[in-house]
């Protein structure tokens, strides 16, 4: 294998900015990943996060600033980046045409191996990702699951040290997706460095030891799993009052246990809490106590959209500039 | 144990790469056209019905003087034919850059010119079947070899260097279009111009003056004229070196423009 630099890093990343005419993509971001670390960039469509994988995989060229991939510069020794990284792209790039093995020796002798070393190595990723039974049948015949392995499988015949995945699971179902999890903390666990971007706050929380949040080309937070799950609240509960009165009361009784907002409608409170069972059962006691009675009361995993409600004030999807009108529940990180 | 701290250390090295990258990637587009044999087919069918509709329909109104119109038509068809097959370079690398492939090998070690070069050279492999086909139907028509056997295979190699140069020029369009529709779309107009407003269907001597002028001067009308001329006789050398210029002029400008053009997308 490849050894890391003597730094210890296998990703850095300074100042990268990139802009396609008016629209600019990349607005100065700066980041590093440690040899065999996993990094999750997290973000909205548009935010930046397939710009920084194309520059790090040598596809895109930055404008400003500088990045390297075990210590080579991307833009100024790609050849040499190339042959050190594996990438699986936002579609699983297949050729349909072609049956599992032939996409997988393909890409091997792509890579510069020998026939025989390609041969060896695509048998046993198509063992690895359970692709035994598909092998030799045209991969057009796959299931979107099946794609995607066949897509990992080959961005991985020539053992690169450094992997970079773009929306591994987008369009998956939860079954498939799981499954590629299981395949990809395999890898993990056998020290290749991943950079892994994605929408999904369960998916950079289940991959990543780290996560960087990113909208409109620049950094809004970073930091492990747990300590962005507490800074804007893993879980949320869900407190549905009959009036808004009701909530009003309920929301200034239940400040205590987490940082609470009101819905628009402003019938219904939603704290943000790290620890969402022992906070249902304080909600519950705190509302007896009130002699509040809810209509309902719900707990759900945070979204995308409640990460960056919290982070940015606005919409994941709508992913505007501006924050949304009258900055509702901006800076409301420290409270509660 | 693993190939990762190969570099080429020689030029030698980089070019046995850059020839076994793009056998690689000429493998892979040949395997499409084995597992979709309708690519094959409709790329034939539609010359042969160019071939029945000016031989029986439209060929008893077209006299050309002192030569059959069938043996006048004919190395035009092959020309037509090349040339509309090239439109298929485009669609298909279109497709690639939508499907996300050519990201993927832009993120490989491979040699940058490879997934063209692969390209063209499995398009020029297609038309040298098409165009032994094609030769077959015209036989089976009538149409006759006035030279030698030796003339009739120059000029199907200048047949093929033609191909090989239209290919490029899709190639760039297909690159620059960036996805099906619209790379098949912008190749017709294309067509008709080089294809049509040429000697390929009948001589230009019909044609009003202004259209005459532009079309005894282009590169369609050059492959046309000389390779009539290798199976026909006559004058011969000063046709083919111009249309041998032509093409090499086509592939000198247009290869580096698309391989140019392909480091820059996705």
């Amino acid at each position: 294998m490849q050894s890391p630099p003597a730094d210890g890093k296998a990703i850095s990343v300074e100042g990268l900015g990139k802009r396609f005419g008016k629209v600019v993509a990349l607005d100065g971001i700066s980041f590093e990943v440690a040899a065999g670390a996993v990094l999750g960039l997290l973000g909205p469509n548009g935010a930046g996060k397939t710009t920084t994988v194309r520059i790090l995989t040598t596809i895109l060229r930055p404008d400003q600033g500088r990045a390297t991939v075990l210590g080579i510069d991307v833009a100024r020794n790609s050849q040499a980046v190339r042959e050190r990284i594996g990438l699986a792209g936002q579609y699983a790039a297949v050729d349909e045409n072609l049956t599992g093995r032939e996409n997988l020796r393909l890409i091997g002798r792509l890579t510069h191996q020998s026939g025989s070393v390609v041969k060896k190595r695509a048998g046993e990723l198509i063992e690895r990702f359970g692709l035994a039974a598909a092998a030799d049948r045209v991969a057009r015949t796959y299931s979107g699951g099946m794609r995607r392995r066949l897509d990992l499988a080959a961005a991985l015949i020539h053992k690169p040290p450094v992997l970079f995945l773009d929306e591994p699971t987008t369009g998956l179902d939860p079954a498939s997706r799981s499954e590629l999890w299981e395949v990809i903390a395999e890898l993990v666990a056998d020290g290749t460095t991943l950079l892994v971007t994605t929408h999904y706050l369960e998916e950079a929380d289940r991959l990543a030891n780290r996560i960087i949040v990113i909208d409109g080309g620049k950094i809004i937070a970073e930091g492990t799993a747990a300590e962005l799950k507490s800074r804007i609240g893993g879980v949320v509960v869900e407190v549905a009052l009959a009036d808004q009165a009701q909530a009003a009361r309920a929301s200034a009784a239940l400040g205590a246990v987490g940082t609470c907002s009101l819905t628009p409608g402003g019938k219904t409170v939603e704290i943000k809490v790290s620890d969402g069972t022992r906070t249902l059962v304080n909600v519950v006691r705190i509302l007896d106590q009130e002699r509040l009675e809810p209509i309902s009361l719900a707990m759900r995993e945070s979204t995308l959209d409640d990460v960056f409600l919290t982070l940015t004030g606005h919409k994941a999807a709508s992913n505007k500039a501006e924050p949304a009108p009258g900055g509702r529940r901006r800076s409301r990180w420290g409270e509660g | 144990m693993t190939s990762l701290g190969v570099t080429p250390s020689t030029i030698g090295r980089r070019l046995a790469w850059t020839v076994s990258d793009t056998l690689a990637i000429t493998w892979r587009n040949l395997l499409t056209l084995v597992r979709l044999p309708q690519l094959l087919v409709f790329s034939t069918i539609e010359p042969v019905i160019f071939v029945l509709l000016f031989r029986y329909v439209f060929g008893g109104a077209i006299t050309v003087p002192g030569v059959a119109y069938v043996d006048y038509l004919m190395p035009g068809i092959f020309v037509q034919t090349v040339a509309f097959g090239a439109v298929n370079t485009g669609v298909g690398l279109a497709e690639d850059l939508r499907k996300g492939l050519i990201e993927r090998f832009r993120s490989l070690p491979m040699a940058r010119s490879a997934v063209l070069a692969g390209r063209t050279l499995a398009d020029l492999t297609r038309d040298a079947f098409v165009i032994a086909l094609m030769c077959a139907v015209g036989f089976a028509v009538d149409f006759r070899v006035h030279t030698s056997a030796w003339a009739f295979l120059g000029a199907i190699g200048l047949l093929l260097l033609f191909a090989f140069a239209m290919t490029w020029v899709f190639a760039l369009i297909g690159m620059w279009t960036r996805n099906a529709e619209s790379a098949g779309a912008a190749s017709f107009p294309i067509m008709a111009v080089l294809v049509f407003a040429s000697s390929s269907f009948v001589p230009t001597a019909g044609m009003p003056d202004w259209l005459r002028a532009y079309a005894d001067h282009q590169p369609v009308s050059a492959a046309a004229d000389a390779a009539r001329a290798l199976v026909l006789g006559g004058p011969t050398a000063g046709k083919v070196l111009t249309s041998v210029a032509w093409s090499a002029g086509i592939i000198a400008v247009f290869s580096p423009l698309a391989v140019w053009r392909y480091q820059r997308s996705a």
